[in-house]
């Protein structure tokens, strides 16, 4: 130390130099810019963010090119570790330009919409996969799993029944009640018979049905195939010479192609017997009246126009949900978003093919 | 150096009618290396789970650096959690962070200390786990088994523990790998003067880094020691464990012949 002589005097350190105490050091060490010299010999602990700090210090700090001094053997090896790493460490990036961030915003935005184009493609190829298994089943029946079939009609279907009953008696009771107060200005309230039948039978029963068990069922299917791709099961099913289309996504979507029109069918009795019930109470109107309106006005083309939509919202609802579970990558963040994704997208779905029937309908006059 | 730093007395821990310890114990010296091993089931994860904290066991008591840490208060069991770390299996990263983030957690959680000293200690702990710098910004999921390990690493020593917990920490590695990791344990032991609590089977990790051995069998503690001590028990399933074929094939050249 030559400059030693004309430098001010060294600093010394006391007690511990910590991660809790490392604000108050750097306050300290900030307060004697001109220091030259660490004393270490009166510091009790040294920890890596202490020797961090000095190391630092030493490096670039206020201090660059200044000594320690006084270390015992342990923080002498310490001090030497935290360098070694430091030296192999790299400065943090520096912050973007703004040009540069306008770049990224637009690369961002083109991978975006690239992206929705190669998820569509994916869906419809993966769609066209599930049509190519279930026609190969078809001509090969005894290669349906019966078993894992009924288990997903059971939790699918029969669990469903409960929450899709009330849901179709709830919209009964509603739309005679709304309607009940509307047609009342016309003296016209026998109409509120039309009004329920129509519209439950031909739309809202099974559209709400369908609604309820992409909720249910598609996030299931997501979550419970996406687990099984994260523990690497998909894979063992591949190298076995497995399917997991034909084990996994055909029973599935079978099942609710299967189930779907049921339930569709409980929610229109259901809804019908809760608008009946308002139109006796609100109304008046007596059941064996509601029956002989029912029977002579609502053709039963309605009904069957509202279930030939059921395996079609199904078959949506099932390949969306499989879809997206096997797409769940390796992390848990990609289960979840994934899981979302897959009620939001049959939902959407559901509801667009929903409107594209109503116009098909229409255009034939039905 | 002789001084106990966890102290279990009486440890018992049950799974329904499944008895995995009976009164138990077990003391770690400060500034030991020490091998808990014990054949698969004989609740090695176990104990260690339960000294952090994860498992209540039946009976017993616990002292980490002089609490009590069953009957502790949050309080001071926040203090005593400062001052361990723990590196799980398979690292146990947040998958929903980058690696710079996992590791610079515990200290956004427990210390207020600003943004850009966060990220430099963070820095600091990935390249003295020996990961390149460029591996702080990926995800967990882009990391190899033995990355993830190392991050794991990284993660426990963020808040310099005076304890590190390290459950299996070479499986899963390749030879390679898995004696680099031991003379990284070895290495960051020594500077920063660690005590390092760790659970494995890996016979060349136990010759390579650990002063004392804890063989758990039969619900308890069978035998301490070290490596030498080992060697020369009698006892049926340690001199197994000790003496197979793959025992031999671990041994340094001068202890085999």
């Amino acid at each position: 130390m030559t400059a030693g002589a004309q430098a001010p005097e060294p600093l010394a350190l006391q007690g511990p130099v910590t991660l809790a105490s490392l604000t108050e050091t750097r306050a300290l060490l900030e307060s004697h810019a001109g220091a030259r010299t660490l004393d270490l010999s009166g510091v009790t602990v040294l920890d890596t963010a202490g020797a961090w700090l000095l190391t630092s210090w030493q490096r670039a700090g206020a201090g660059k090119g200044g000594t320690l001094t006084g270390a015992n053997a342990a923080q002498t090896l310490l001090l030497e570790t935290v360098t070694d790493a430091l030296s192999a460490a790299v400065p943090a990036p520096k912050p973007r330009r703004v040009h540069h961030q306008a770049g990224d915003t637009l690369a961002n935005t083109g991978k975006a919409v690239s992206g929705v184009a190669v998820g569509v493609g994916e869906s419809i190829g993966f769609l066209g996969l599930v049509m190519a298994r279930l026609g190969w089943t078809i001509l090969h029946p005894a290669r349906l799993r019966l078993t894992a079939l009924v288990h997903h009609m059971h939790q699918a279907g029969l669990n469903a029944v409960p929450i899709v009953a009330l849901m179709g008696f709830l919209i009964g009771v509603v739309l005679a009640f709304q309607g009940a107060s509307q047609l009342k200005q016309f003296g016209a309230e026998v109409f509120v018979v039309d009004l329920i039948a129509i519209s439950i039978l031909r739309e809202l029963g099974i559209l709400l049905t369908a609604i309820i068990v992409a909720g249910r069922s598609a996030s299931a299917f997501t979550a419970a195939i996406g687990s099984m791709k994260m523990r690497e099961e998909i894979d063992a099913m591949r190298v076995l010479g497995l399917d997991p289309v034909e084990l996994l996504v055909l029973p599935r979507v079978l099942a609710l192609v299967i189930m779907l029109p049921v339930l569709g069918f409980i929610a229109n009795i259901s809804g019908l017997v809760g608008g009946g019930l308002m139109a006796w109470v609100e109304l008046g109107i007596s059941p064996g009246m509601f029956r002989t309106q029912l029977l002579n006005n609502t053709d039963v083309s309605h009904l069957l126009i509202g279930l030939t939509k059921a395996p079609v919202f199904a078959m949506i609802i099932g390949v969306v949900g499989c879809h997206q579970g096997m797409q769940v990558k390796g992390d848990t963040e990609s289960l979840g978003s994934r899981t979302s994704r897959s009620v939001v997208v049959a939902i959407f779905l559901v509801i667009v093919v929903d409107a594209l029937f109503s116009i098909f309908f229409a255009l034939w006059g039905i | 150096m002789a001084e106990p730093i966890i102290t279990i007395r009486g440890l018992t821990n049950r799974f329904g009618k499944t008895v995995v310890h009976q009164a138990l114990d077990l003391d770690v010296m400060r500034g030991e290396v020490l091998g808990v091993v014990g054949a698969s089931g004989s609740g090695k994860s176990v104990l260690l789970r339960t000294i952090v904290g994860l498992q209540h066991p039946a009976e017993g008591t616990i002292t980490v650096l002089g609490t009590d840490v069953l009957t502790a208060d949050a309080a001071h069991l926040h203090t005593v959690q400062n001052r361990w770390g723990v590196m799980f299996q398979d690292g146990a990263l947040f998958s929903s962070l980058t690696v710079r983030e996992n590791v610079a957690a515990p200290m956004r959680e427990r210390l207020g200390i600003d943004a850009e000293t966060r990220r430099a200690l963070a820095d600091l702990r990935i390249a003295m786990v020996g990961l390149p710098a460029s591996a702080g910004d990926l995800s967990p999921s882009d990391l190899s088994g033995g990355m993830r390990k190392r991050a794991g690493l990284a993660r426990a020593l963020s808040l310099d523990p005076e304890i590190l917990f390290l459950d299996e920490p070479t499986a899963g590695l390749d030879p390679i790998g898995a004696s680099e990791f031991d003379a990284l344990i070895t290495a960051l032991q020594k500077a920063l003067g660690l005590t390092v609590f760790l659970v494995t089977h890996d016979l060349d990790t136990l010759h390579a880094t650990c002063d004392r051995i804890a063989v758990l069998s039969e619900k308890k503690v069978l035998v301490t020691g070290t490596m030498a001590e080992m060697l020369r028990v009698d006892q049926p399933w340690v001199h197994a464990y000790f003496h197979g074929p793959r025992a031999h094939a671990a041994q340094p050249p001068a202890e085999a012949s």
